[in-house]
């Protein structure tokens, strides 16, 4: 397919409102396979402006006398307005933009056709979580306090390899170590799409894990599978002697029962000794968890993720949220594609659209909120994340699983979005000047009183921030100075060396 | 004290209100003529001020005891369990007592003593001078001048000896208007914008009734507006709504009519009165002190009880006002009915917009002192300091404090202060600890000798100034020195330091004011380090030019630096010395035990118990 074929007309000229606060761009309007540009000509500034179109939600067309409007909502929440010369201009554009927003066929999208200066192909594709997350395990085992066998608890299976056992797992996951590939596949066969549960976080200093999986088939004839069973049995076995289990749904109780009317379910309490089934989301110390919905792509994930940043100091610096976003949501499965299709503007009718990402990145928001030291990033990362989520230059968010990813070659054929983000420029936007290492849990108060708008992104474009983007920029000032100086009584006193 | 039956009773449980597991502190607590103390097993202190005590509650009896619930004016709520009834009882009817005095003597400022001798309070008392501060805005000057009218309190006897009037206005109108207004509140100046020559004015409403005139009265307006050579028309701002203005027409009261005032431009407000005030706020501390309230809840329980929608009427009045002086260069004359809660209000807040030396700490020291307590806000009778009528009580002042509040939340580097300055004044108006806020007005005051007998809050609020200022404030970023504040609706926020001020589990655990605190304290100490060390060498250099000399000097600095390096890195190193400091913020008693105070504990090692409560995870402390 050529975008040629889509792209209706060649230019026109055009002015673009931008909201309340920004200028107007006058300028010539042009649609190109990815971009919508606007170029003010070599009277004003020279700035291109650029917008990818696959960040285009919806877009409304309004003809009258010889001119027409375009209103473009973004995916990022930002309305435009076009104001074109030419009614068959306007029309050409608008139906250009709307075959072009939307095209399916991911190695047509622009990732793949992105090449930036100053990065290279295959950069920071570098993190292969599960190994690297195991491989850190097998470290804090090897030093913990606990009894011997629970260094030898986990185990790294390549069972999924060739993805034949869960589509939407990655190729290496992390399982107990008595169970064997075998015993893997038959508990996958019993849980929906394939996802056994496996490790999501190892907690080294009570030696707790943390799992996820789907819900388990056992529909109206309650039916059961001594694989699965025998899984969560070792889990409980390997862990503290005496150790406890719970499982956490995050349906509802009755969202669970009306499950097994069409095939899934939930454990049965006989069949899994030790193991107490709860349906509200919860952490809890001194005892495995395993969560799971529905299909746990989704919710599962969005706790699994936020009771890590709680509880694990790594999992809040910039490189260990980053590591955890590749590893609970990329890899793990959460069908980016799918869910981030559309955004909050679209005319479209939801089939799997939903904001699951959004709000776990606004939960992250609220914990910075409320421990806003400790978390090594700042709200500009959250926003670029919220970004690059709908529409990007860069390939991390492409596809629904790794074994989509793979077939597409995203790995060699586009950028990484963590090496387009790692960039020294790109720092002082995305991480917290005031960061300070914090060892502890960070427990966050969950009463209404303490949770606020995230007015940062639902109000980013509605009106401008300017005072307290100042203030913020004070705040780096002050922060940056003291390291700078912090440094300088070593630094001059270094100067008369000979 | 006669009231006093019970001093001290043992195995008192403390319930913490947010925790749903009803987790309890055990402790003893003690009464004294001033206070209830609590000191709990871990020797921690909460004092709580008798006079801050706005409701005691004895509920049923349980098998734990008996429950005793205090509600306080500064939106502290505590719960305790006495073990046994009689004593319940005891420390009930005591506090009943105690929370209420019959008379001002009785005020713990009466008593209170900081040991300053007579000197030092009297300094202390003018260090906010209302004559000062006039010069400052540039009156007297060839429009405005003082006026002896009210020199004995003969014209009005709320409003304060000096005011400034039109140099026009001749004595006989003065007096003539007087007696056309409401309490004989007369049109006077409030602040004198000098580069715009406009001026805020504020009085009472006129006794127009359906139909009256009074000529003084309408000379008095139009000599305001003469005092303006740029603009020739004034605004007449009524804060009130316009159904509550011509209610009052009915009992001789009223609102001016456009057609006897030359020049005028009359305008409704709508800021609601202080009963409306008052049960919105009662609304809102209901929802607040609602156990397990769900998200949904806790928003409509804010929508029901409207009070964000009071706060941003005030605003919005403040706005008009600072809008038509700025822009259109007009007089503004500002009344509701007795020109004492809403005209204090606006005038204040419009003050505050327009003049960036407001938003300094000794500013808004001044502000508060002209606007409100010389212009006769009736504090003791709206803070309830005596036990006096119910329905004179109302949050007016808060509503002050929390537009202030907002107005920082908005322009984060525009105030000299930070938010424990306003929580700090809001829990003295209360306190009675100081003579500033006892009274009703000046006269009243100076009939209590409330400057021989009493300590000025400023001088000790001065003293601890490093608590109270705001880190990001810059003078100089100011540009346009007016603020434009937006009042979209969102911008409207819950004030949750404000109302949950104790419930520390809803606090954010780390707090971004302390860090800032101290880098700016570290930066400001290593600068000094860099200098001292260049001269250091300087000094050595000239001696010898000896380089293994240089190198020894190096290595006796060189230690140094690591050890100020880390302290940046660990919290409890860089956060408790601020922290330290803030623990007495309240000043009713430095023991008490406010959020500040929480950086200490703010995150948990992992608790060994962990209740199931609902939420994605929550801390049980």
């Amino acid at each position: 397919m050529e975008f040629s074929e889509l792209i209706r007309t060649g230019q026109a000229q055009a002015e673009l409102l931008r909201g309340p606060e920004m200028p107007p761009l006058r300028g010539t309007l042009c649609v190109t396979g990815h971009h919508l540009l606007l170029s003010p000509g070599p009277q004003a500034t020279p700035d291109l402006w650029l917008l990818l179109l696959r960040s285009v939600d919806s877009i409304e067309k309004r003809v009258a006398g010889d001119a027409g409007t375009i209103t473009l909502r973004c995916k990022d929440l930002r309305v435009l307005q076009l104001d074109i010369e030419g009614v068959e201009a306007t029309l050409d554009i608008a139906r250009s933009i709307e075959a072009l927003s939307s095209l399916e066929s991911v190695i047509t999208s622009f990732p793949f056709f992105y090449r930036p200066k100053g990065l290279r192909l295959g950069e920071a594709w570098h993190f292969h979580p599960p190994e690297r997350y195991y491989k850190r395990i097998a470290r804090e085992t090897w030093s913990s306090p606990l009894p011997v066998p629970q260094t030898r608890a986990w185990r790294l299976s390549e069972a999924n390899e060739d993805f034949s056992l869960c589509p939407s797992y990655p190729r290496a996951v992390i399982v107990p170590r008595a169970v064997d590939d075998d015993a893997l596949a038959r508990s996958a066969r019993f849980r929906q799409g394939g996802r056994f549960p496996v490790l999501s976080y190892y907690h080294a200093p009570r030696g707790t894990v943390l799992l996820r999986s789907s819900q388990p088939l056992t529909g109206r004839q309650k039916l059961r599978c001594a694989e699965d069973e025998e899984l969560l049995r070792a889990v409980l076995a390997e862990a503290r002697p005496g150790a406890r289990g719970f499982i956490v749904d995050t349906r509802s109780a009755q969202a669970a029962k009306q499950a097994r009317m069409t095939g899934g379910g939930t454990e049965a309490k006989a069949a899994y000794p030790g193991w107490k089934r709860l349906h509200r989301p919860l952490e809890r110390e001194g005892a495995c968890i395993l969560v799971h919905g529905a299909e746990g792509t989704d919710s599962t994930l969005l706790v699994t993720s936020l009771a890590q940043l709680i509880l694990d100091p790594l999992s809040r610096t910039m490189a260990g949220f980053q590591e955890l976003i590749e590893r609970e949501w990329i890899q793990a499965g959460h069908p980016f594609q799918l869910r981030c299709a559309h955004s909050a503007f679209s005319h479209t009718r939801p089939k799997h659209e939903a904001p699951i990402f959004l709000l776990f990145l606004d939960c992250v928001w609220q914990l910075g909120r409320q421990f806003p030291l400790s978390l090594e990033f700042g709200e500009g990362m959250l926003l670029a994340l919220f970004d690059h989520s709908y529409a990007s230059p860069f390939g991390t968010f492409l596809c629904n699983s790794e074994k989509e990813r793979c077939l597409c070659e995203v790995r060699t054929r586009t950028h990484s979005l963590w090496s387009g983000l790692n960039q020294p420029k790109e720092q002082r936007k995305l991480r917290n000047p005031l960061y300070v290492p914090n060892p502890l849990a960070i427990w966050p108060s969950v009463e209404p009183q303490s949770l606020r708008l995230w007015q940062g992104l639902f109000l980013r474009w509605t009106h401008p921030p300017e005072p307290s983007e100042v203030a913020w920029e004070k705040v780096w000032q002050i922060a940056t100075d003291q390291k700078t100086e912090g440094s300088q009584p070593t630094d001059s006193a270094s100067e008369p060396q000979p | 004290m006669e009231h006093i039956r019970t001093t001290k009773v043992e195995q008192v449980k403390l319930l913490d209100r947010f925790s749903t597991s009803n987790k309890s502190l055990t402790g003893t607590l003690y009464l004294t003529a001033t206070h209830l103390l609590f000191i709990d097993s871990h020797q921690k202190e909460t004092w709580i001020l008798h006079h801050h005590i706005a409701l005691v509650e004895k509920l049923a009896l349980t098998t734990s005891g008996c429950p005793l619930v205090i509600q306080c004016k500064n939106f502290r709520t505590v719960h305790f369990i006495v073990p046994r009834e009689r004593d319940c009882h005891d420390i009930y009817n005591s506090l009943l007592q105690l929370s209420k005095q019959a008379k001002y003597e009785d005020l713990y400022a009466f008593s209170y003593n900081p040991k300053q001798n007579d000197s030092e309070r009297l300094r202390g008392w003018q260090l906010v001078d209302l004559a000062e501060e006039y010069k400052r805005m540039g009156v007297p000057n060839s429009n405005w001048q003082l006026s002896d009218a009210n020199r004995d309190y003969k014209i009005c006897e709320t409003y304060p000896r000096e005011l400034y009037v039109p140099r026009i206005a001749s004595k006989p109108i003065i007096v003539g208007s007087s007696k056309f207004r409401s309490k004989g509140r007369f049109p006077v100046l409030s602040y004198y914008h000098q580069n715009k020559e406009a001026a805020i004015c504020r009085c009472s409403q006129p006794l127009s009734g359906f139909s009256a005139r009074c000529l003084e009265d309408e000379h008095l307006l139009q000599a305001i507006s003469k005092a303006n050579p740029a603009n020739r028309y004034m605004y007449v701002m009524d804060t009130r709504p316009r159904l509550n203005a011509m209610a009052n027409r009915a009992a001789g009261k009223g609102y001016e009519n456009e057609d006897n005032y030359s020049n005028i431009r009359f305008q409704f407000v709508g800021i609601e009165n202080i009963h409306v005030m008052r049960s919105s706020l009662q609304k809102l501390l209901e929802v607040n002190g609602t156990k397990g309230l769900s998200v949904s809840d806790f928003y409509s329980g804010l929508e029901n009880a409207g009070w964000l929608r009071h706060i941003k009427a005030v605003m919005d009045a403040a706005i008009f006002l600072a809008k038509a002086i700025m822009v259109e260069n007009a007089s503004v004359l500002v009344h509701c009915s007795d020109g004492w809660d809403r005209t204090s209000q606006v005038c204040s807040l419009g003050s505050l917009l327009l003049d960036p030396y407001y938003r300094t700490i000794r500013g808004f020291m001044v502000l508060i002192e002209k606007d409100w307590i010389s212009f006769g806000h009736k504090y003791s009778e709206r803070c309830g300091h005596l036990d006096g009528d119910p329905k004179e009580v109302s949050p007016v002042f808060t509503q002050f404090l929390e537009c202030v509040w907002h107005l920082t939340e908005q322009f984060p580097q525009a105030f000299e202060f930070n938010e424990a300055f306003l929580l700090q004044i809001h829990e003295h108006i209360h306190s009675c600890q100081f003579g500033n806020f006892i009274g009703n007005c000046q006269k009243e005051r100076e009939e209590l000798k409330l400057k021989e007998k009493t300590y000025s809050l400023w001088p000790f609020l001065l003293d601890d100034q490093e608590k109270y200022v705001n880190p990001l404030y810059s003078s100089t970023s100011q540009k346009p020195a007016v603020l434009e504040p937006n009042t979209v609706a969102f911008h409207f926020k819950f004030w949750r330091n404000m109302y949950h001020q104790f419930d520390r589990t809803l606090h954010p655990r780390q707090s971004v004011f302390n860090i800032i605190m101290n880098m700016n304290e570290q930066n400001k100490q290593l600068q000094k380090d860099v200098k001292d060390l260049e001269s250091q060498i300087k000094q050595h250099k000239n001696k010898q030019t000896d380089g293994v000399l240089t190198k020894e000097l190096l290595n006796s600095v060189r230690p140094e630096s690591p050890a100020l390096k880390t302290s940046l890195c660990l919290k409890e190193q860089t956060l408790l010395p601020v922290n330290d400091a803030l623990r007495t913020i309240e000043g009713s008693n430095p023991a008490d035990n406010r959020y500040s105070e929480y950086a200490d504990e703010f995150s948990k090692a992992e608790p060994a118990v962990v209740s199931s409560e609902y939420g994605v995870a929550r801390m049980t402390c």
